[in-house]
């Protein structure tokens, strides 16, 4: 049913955060690993090794130049921040609901966004839905492929509890990644929204995207007190060196 | 927007059928139409092989054209289904037209009931077909009050210019028929030109925005790889903003000026040189064609989605 649920028991999702994003690329890498071989799988390569390879990623780590446009501040001050993009689970998800045949789906139970690969007929509809580009075709297989949020991974008995979060969140080596149900005010990750103030992308499109982004901490113009204003020489000294410093200064 | 071959094909040549359809079902239901068996495989046939056309056009596009029959079933949440539900239903009411109109003759009431309920299937088609691309926020030039009545006055027109030329062809030239198509012509080449100027006035949410910044400007430094993935492919066609200017004026010579001469002349020259008369008539589909396909061509070319935010693209900027 391409229908949206009223509501979901839980909203899973994740928690991205710029200020700490190094860029590293290790989500993407380890999404790709995990995911050629998982629900959606396989993340289709196509010409890897040619010219023009392509093929289908979840997670894109864009690099941006951010500049803040303060009247107050001289010249303009800016800053490099890394940006990974994926699937945002959105509340009311546009890619679901123009799906024509129900291989679209957002679950009820924990509002995980998903393709039903063989109910699949890859108009590519959805794709054209989501403003965030976060659905890629499988041009191979000819359906249509996104994001799972690793939902075979964060319920997988097999799997030691602390690595049943998604693939994305368990390789980040910067601690950027955070995966919870932001549904639940108490859970870590809302916390965490509310203490740095999380943002949806693009609200203005009504999308409810259910993953927030932290945004880079407020940068500081000069380097923090307690250290001595200027050098000052602690004693006269004698000697060679002494005669030397005499002979420099003078 | 990628301008797909097999989607710019489908949206334009059954839009024509189903306008042709609406057309002749309407003209048939009122006891407008000469009873000619000519007209029935020239009209609702012609008609039919477009529609026909377009949908076979449409489905070479999917991954899996064999789960087609799939997409008819999400017709609550969908417009593409719709669409789907809507072209089959349609099917119904058009082949009694057609068929009934060549095997008992235009008069008979079922041909009659049935002309009229072709028309409004058709009307509801192409209505469905526009909702799909009105319904996609991504896309403000889709996604405006101008798209549901140009699709409706393009099917309109293209179909009304057809039917003139095959009554033209098969009977005689009806300058009531050309009075129409020219009216036609005139009322979605103002809507079209009033969409392009309202598209025009339209901006995406800024990169900030869609990378989550409240102020300032974010520019897009580096991509996260080297060569266009599918969503530059599908989502990031841009065309020059000179060439969409000469290609907007060529459109509207080939798709409105032109034919609006030759269906004018036609229906002046009726009566005294009706051959004239059915040559202008049935030569205006000629650049009308070639005039609306580089007009959906240009309607996917130009459209812009957010997703290219991400990606740097200044479409305010585009040369």
């Amino acid at each position: 049913m391409t229908s949206l649920p009223a509501s979901t028991t839980r909203k899973l999702g994740l928690v991205i955060d710029l200020d700490t994003c190094v860029g590293c690329q290790a989500c993407v890498t380890n999404c790709k690993e995990w995911n050629t071989g998982g629900h959606m799988a396989p993340l289709t390569d196509i010409d890897p090794y040619g010219a023009e390879p392509d093929g289908v990623w979840f997670n894109r780590v864009h690099t941006y130049e951010h500049t803040e446009d303060d009247e107050h501040s001289i010249g303009a001050r800016s800053r490099t921040v890394h940006f990974p993009r994926s699937c945002l689970h959105c509340k009311t998800p546009a890619c679901v609901t123009v799906c024509p045949t129900g291989a679209s789906y957002k679950r009820t139970s924990d509002g995980i966004v998903l393709v039903d690969e063989d109910k699949c007929i890859g108009c590519k509809l959805c794709s054209w839905a989501c403003p965030y580009g976060a659905r890629e075709f499988d041009t191979d297989v000819g359906v249509m492929k996104k994001c799972t949020l690793c939902v075979d991974r964060i319920y997988n008995d097999n799997l030691p509890e602390e690595d049943r979060v998604p693939a994305c969140v368990a390789a980040c080596p910067a601690g950027a990644r955070h995966f919870g149900d932001l549904g639940d005010p108490e859970s870590p990750v809302s916390q965490l929204v509310a203490e740095r103030e999380g943002v949806d992308l693009m609200p203005e499109l009504g999308y409810g995207p259910t993953n927030k982004y932290l945004p880079p901490r407020a940068k500081r113009d000069t380097a923090s007190e307690g250290g001595p204003a200027r050098l000052e020489p602690l004693a006269e000294s004698g000697g060679f060196f002494g005669w030397v410093d005499r002979m420099l200064s003078g | 927007m990628h301008p797909a071959f097999s989607v710019i094909f489908f949206t334009t040549a059954s839009g024509a059928g189903y306008g042709l359809l609406a057309l002749a079902g309407l003209g048939a239901a009122f006891g407008l139409l000469p009873d000619s068996r000519a007209i029935a495989i020239a009209g609702p046939g012609l008609a039919l092989v477009l529609i026909t056309a377009g949908l076979l056009s449409s489905t070479a596009h999917l991954g899996h054209p064999e789960r087609a029959w799939r997409a008819v079933s999400q017709w609550r949440s969908s417009w593409l289904s719709r669409e789907g539900v809507a072209s089959v239903v349609t099917y119904g009411p058009a082949v009694i037209f057609a068929g009934g109109w060549l095997l008992v003759g235009v008069d008979a009431g079922i041909v009659r009931v049935a002309g009229f309920l072709s028309a409004i299937g058709a009307m509801a088609t192409v209505s469905t077909t526009a909702m799909i691309y009105a319904s996609l926020k991504p896309i403000p030039n889709w996604s405006n009050r101008f798209t549901l009545p140009v699709y409706l006055g393009f099917s309109l027109m293209t179909g009304a210019v057809l039917l003139n030329a095959v009554l033209a062809l098969t009977v005689a030239p009806v300058p009531v028929m050309g009075w129409i198509g020219a009216a036609a012509i005139a009322i979605c080449w103002n809507l079209k030109v009033a969409a392009w100027r309202h598209a025009d006035g339209l901006s995406l949410p800024t990169a900030a925005s869609a990378t989550g910044f409240a102020s300032g400007t974010v520019r897009s430094i580096e991509w996260p790889h080297s060569q266009e993935n599918y969503v530059l492919k599908e989502m990031g066609y841009r065309v020059a903003r000179r060439h969409a200017a000469k290609l907007r004026r060529i459109a509207q010579a080939l798709a409105f000026a032109v034919p609006l001469v030759l269906v004018v002349t036609g229906a002046l020259t009726a009566t005294a040189t009706p051959l004239l008369s059915a040559l202008c008539t049935a030569l205006a589909v000629v650049p009308m064609a070639a005039g609306v396909l580089t007009e959906r061509w240009l309607f996917f070319a130009e459209a812009r989605h957010t997703a290219t935010l991400y990606y740097g693209y200044d479409h305010d900027r585009a040369a």
